[in-house]
């Protein structure tokens, strides 16, 4: 997850990706917080331009979701947690 | 009063001058900017695709890095930094080396829709960090966005992204960093998601145009707040050297002018100008009908101006050059060792190759790059092909502008038509030039002939006569042509009667020296008359001698008997006497 800053907008994504998490992925899940307003270089390596942006690695294909992850199905689809 | 108003004037002078830009070393548009883009502002360049916005955008980065010391960034949303280093190289810009010498830092933004999903509020935090990254780690002071407008195809919340880009724009210009940000052109529109509305310091339109199947690339600045800017469209080029701009109408007629003379390598043309030639950094047009030796006329000026250590520019849209310099030979002139010596330059180019503005662009950067004092322009007909003949003027216009403020003499070929119409091209430029040649046809005795005019030449005195243009193998000569009884003679005709007025000649000092021959008889005899007369006159000379010898003779025994016949009268007392008896005598 990439934020700048703890913003509103960054703690209620981080809030609703925990929660998220905890309900659908338990134990299967790693979350790493990158605040680019400390690391600004790491931006460039994940094509970042929004902020905040969940990043998710694996399994693969890269999937971006952008946004404080307000809305649960669009996010847990986004994440191929559950179908389309 | 005085005071304030003084402080008012000097306060308004220096919010003129607040306005500070940002040389962008793109040859020319500096010029038609007046000294670059709005510094700490961002500039909009928008255009069609393929209009060359990423190329004036990256050179204005790469100049602002190696010319002007300012490292710039180059955000690019299109192009990948290795395919965009690849394209930019065939301009001689390495982007690699650039950057390794942290002159310039490029960073592709890439935006895929299938990549990413929205959901919520966001910012784009992301990308000022990214950008403000790039500029802290090389303290750039310059930024290009290359299309920023791909953003609006990766994000879907237009609302959002429209904040964020004026709160960018915002940023960029509280950071002080003069950007260029690319726009495609959209319908009706600057650009297609209306960038315009942020971008308003200054935006400047590139297009590029199809007419007669040529092309044209043109920008035009379309505002410019708190600048005076050119408004018209200036064309430009991109070649190997990258994005030349031409300021291409003058405003101004206020260029130097000396009254040297430069020789147009023929003496006897030198002599029709008052013997000395054409003026330095003045404009020559040698018109006339094909063949008429226009092109030699061209080739002896070029020689000439060599020969006297100067460079000459030789721009060939009729024949290519290594034609010219064999067919010169045929009149016993050696181009080809201008050539090696570097003096002499040609420059040969179809004119259907690209368009009038395009031409003028070439030969705009040929005579940058070369520095002639003499261009030559073999001829400007062709033109006429690819452009109305106001255009052409207008562009012959323009170069003559730019080379008279060079100081650089130019000399114009033109091929007039031998019909009614006939110097429509002399017509439209005669007004430009300074010095008009007119080479005609002069058709007599089934020949034809080259009859060479003055038809004026600027502030010189030159003559009225018709010469007689003779081409031979060797080189060029003006003759004096006959005007006789019969009208103008030349050629064949005139060498006839160079014959005929021989023969006369030969006939007359023949009856010259018989004349002569009887003069002398004549004297000879009136001496021998003189001779005789005089003798004869000698022996009357004597006769009268003779007599007046006698009578002296005469008078002398005559006394000498008086006297002796006194002394015999009156004794030897009264000798006095006899006077004073005849005084007394007289008295009475």
């Amino acid at each position: 997850m990439y934020i700048a800053g703890h913003t509103e907008k960054s703690v209620t994504a981080l809030n609703n990706l925990r929660r998220y998490c905890e309900e659908h992925l338990k134990g299967q899940y790693k979350i790493e917080v990158i605040d680019l307003l400390r690391k600004p270089q790491l931006a460039e390596g994940d094509q970042i331009l929004a902020t905040p942006t969940l990043v998710r690695k694996v399994p693969e294909p890269i999937r971006k979701i952008i946004g404080d992850l307000s809305n649960e199905e669009k996010v847990l689809v986004g994440l191929n947690i559950i179908p389309a | 009063m005085k005071t304030s108003s003084n402080t008012k004037q000097k306060k308004n002078n220096k919010a003129l001058s607040t306005l500070q830009k940002t040389p962008t070393g793109i040859s020319g548009l500096d010029e038609v900017t007046g000294g670059g883009f709005p510094k700490g502002r961002p500039t909009l360049v928008c255009g069609e695709a393929g209009s060359g916005k990423t190329m004036l955008s990256i050179e204005f980065i790469v100049r602002g890095a190696m010319q002007f010391n300012e490292p710039g960034v180059i955000m690019t949303f299109e192009e990948r930094a290795d395919e965009l280093a690849v394209n930019v190289a065939s301009l001689g810009f390495d982007l690699e080396k650039l950057q390794a010498d942290k002159k310039i830092k490029m960073d592709y933004v890439h935006i895929s829709r299938s990549e990413i999903r929205e959901t919520g509020e966001y910012d784009l935090d992301g990308l000022f960090i990214r950008l403000g990254y790039a500029i802290d780690s090389i303290k750039a002071k310059r930024v290009v966005l290359d299309t920023i407008e791909n953003l609006f195809s990766g994000l879907k919340d237009e609302g959002i992204l429209r904040a964020e880009l004026r709160r960018l724009f915002t940023w960029l210009k509280d950071k002080g960093i003069t950007a260029v940000i690319t726009g495609e052109r959209g319908e009706g529109k600057l650009t297609r998601f209306g960038l315009e509305e942020y971008v308003s310091d200054c935006v400047i339109l590139l297009d590029h145009r199809v007419v007669n199947q040529i092309s044209t690339r043109r920008m035009r600045i379309v505002k410019y707040r708190g600048s005076l800017h050119g408004t018209n469209e200036y064309p430009f080029l991109i070649d190997e050297d990258g994005i030349a701009v031409l300021p291409v109408t003058s405003l101004k007629l206020d260029k130097g002018i000396t009254s040297e003379r430069i020789s147009s390598g023929i003496p006897t043309v030198d002599e029709m100008l008052g013997g000395k030639g054409f003026f330095r950094g003045s404009s020559v047009l040698i018109s006339g009908t094909a063949g008429t030796g226009k092109t030699s006329i061209a080739s002896n000026f070029a020689d000439g101006v060599c020969k006297n250590n100067e460079r000459c520019l030789y721009f060939a849209f009729e024949e290519p050059p290594q034609q010219i310099i064999r067919n010169m030979h045929s009149i016993n002139l050696g181009l080809e060792k201008h050539v090696k010596s570097g003096l002499l330059r040609f420059c040969a180019a179809r004119p259907t190759l690209y368009g009038l503005e395009m031409h003028l662009v070439a030969v705009h950067k040929e005579i940058q790059r070369f520095k002639p004092s003499v261009v030559i322009i073999d001829p400007i007909t062709n033109f006429v092909s690819i452009g109305s003949l106001s255009e052409v003027k207008s562009m012959l216009i323009r170069l003559i502008d730019f080379l008279q403020n060079e100081q650089i003499t130019v000399l114009f070929t033109a091929l007039t038509l031998n019909d009614m119409v006939n110097d429509q091209t002399d017509e439209a430029i005669s007004s430009l030039v300074d010095t008009w040649l007119l080479i005609k046809d002069i058709e007599s005795n089934g020949e034809r002939n080259r009859g060479l005019y003055v038809m004026k030449s600027r502030g010189m005195k030159h003559s009225n006569q018709v010469r007689e243009f003779v081409i031979s193998d060797k080189g060029l000569q003006l003759i004096d042509v006959y005007v006789g009884p019969d009208g103008i003679l030349t050629g064949s005709a005139r060498e006839a009667q160079i014959i005929q007025e021989e023969t006369g000649a030969a006939i007359h000092s023949y009856a010259l020296t018989r004349k002569d021959r009887e003069i002398v008889r004549k004297r000879q005899v009136l001496e021998s008359k003189i001779a005789s007369l005089h003798s004869e006159f000698e022996s009357v000379e004597d006769e009268l001698n003779k007599v007046y010898e006698e009578e002296e003779l005469r008078k002398q025994i005559l006394s000498k008997n008086r006297e002796t016949m006194q002394t015999i009268r009156r004794g030897s007392e009264s000798n006095d006497d006899p006077k004073n008896k005849s005084n007394d005598n007289k008295n009475r």
